[in-house]
């Protein structure tokens, strides 16, 4: 599916999240690429204490997440939204085994939305996550990314639960399709 | 003569006693289904972890596994239908390339669980094929005893990823079943590995 390929490089919320990233000890970044998340899966590349890992599809991360703490590596898995409805049957492992699972979703098919293909997952993002016995976090303005994405790692690791954070569309800003 | 030619297919429970025969500190994933109970059957242990849904995550909790614990042995025991529906993950380890992990695909051919219907691989879908194409160090087709007794040390010791297809009688053996409980399962694994909590 298409992807933003044609945004202004806005470097300070990733940033501020990569920095979150590391005190939180994240190690294994499992991602399907959206260019709302390209500058973080950047930073974490250049870190060589981080192992960012590219996916074929966005349910893979859930596994790798699971393996990774069953060795206990931490890790956060970045998608787009679009990726959430492949998550869903994997996301019985967190569940049923408790496993940590810190999940970033830059959203799509709201604010300012072009793409109409992109509406229909974008809407129902939250409550199938919800469904899914997910913890849902959302970040409408990026000056509250940092501490909306520590929060949630600490509930995620420390009551062993599913946490996605969603990045709203207004924060990352719509693709230009000019 | 069919019914033969299948009496002399591999029985599924003694592979997989074979491979984590002398694991050492081998760490094993299974995947749900017939290949959780045979890893079930060669033994319990707390650095197993099976697998009782989340079709298609095997191979992928083992890389993740595998990255963690780069000194240790990390060995996935899966079935063919679930390494099917898991098939990105080989591309996904083949840019990875975890030196530790090995993945044994005891394939029967069949879904043995819902009916014994047949799978891709029982149409010639060469599972061997797509882990060579995906990167995979080595990627051995076993239907034999003796291919299997040079395998086994591959599986546990050669440089990885390592993969292999075992070809095994599409039998059902009684079941074996280990705790279904995955809190219990994934605290005893950690304690196993980590130590204490």
């Amino acid at each position: 599916m298409p992807r933003r390929a044609t945004l202004p490089r806005e470097t300070a919320w990733p940033d501020a999240i990569y920095r979150v990233f590391v005190a939180e000890r994240i190690r294994q970044v499992p991602y399907v690429p959206d260019a709302g998340h390209s500058r973080l899966i950047e930073r974490c590349h250049a870190d060589p204490h981080m192992k960012p890992i590219v996916l074929t599809t966005e349910e893979e991360g859930i596994g790798v997440l699971a393996g990774a703490w069953l060795g206990g590596d931490r890790g956060a898995l970045l998608l787009q939204s679009s990726g959430v409805g492949n998550c869903i049957n994997m996301l019985s492992l967190s569940t049923i085994c408790r496993f940590p699972l810190l999940m970033l979703v830059t959203m799509r098919g709201e604010w300012g939305e072009f793409n109409p293909w992109q509406v229909p997952m974008g809407h129902g993002t939250a409550p199938i996550l919800e469904q899914a016995g997910v913890l849902v976090f959302r970040i409408e303005d990026a000056a509250r990314a940092a501490e909306t994405v520590q929060a949630a790692a600490h509930m995620a690791f420390d009551s062993e639960r599913a946490v996605a954070v969603l990045i709203g569309q207004r924060v990352i800003g719509a693709k230009s399709f000019k | 003569m069919a019914k033969s030619a299948k009496s002399r297919l591999l029985d599924r429970r003694a592979v997989v006693e074979a491979l984590v025969a002398d694991r050492g500190d081998m760490l094993v994933v299974s995947g749900l289904g017939s290949t959780t109970y045979d890893l079930a059957a060669a033994g319990d242990d707390p650095r197993n972890f099976y697998l009782w849904g989340a079709m298609g995550s095997a191979a992928l909790i083992g890389l993740g596994l595998a990255l963690a614990q780069p000194k240790r042995r990390v060995l996935v025991v899966t079935g063919d239908g679930e390494m099917l529906m898991g098939l990105g993950s080989l591309a996904t380890i083949g840019v990875q390339r975890p030196s530790n992990l090995a993945i044994a695909v005891i394939d029967n051919e069949r879904y043995a669980e819902t009916g014994l219907q047949k799978t891709h691989t029982a149409h010639g879908f060469d599972l061997c094929g797509v882990a060579s194409a995906a990167g995979f160090r080595s990627a051995l087709s076993v239907g034999k005893a003796a291919e299997l007794a040079s395998a086994v040390p591959v599986l546990q010791r050669a440089m990885g990823p390592v993969f292999a297809s075992i070809k095994v009688a599409p039998d059902r053996p009684p079941m074996v079943l280990p705790s279904r409980d995955g809190v219990f399962l994934k605290s005893r694994f950690r304690a196993a590995v980590l130590g204490a909590a």
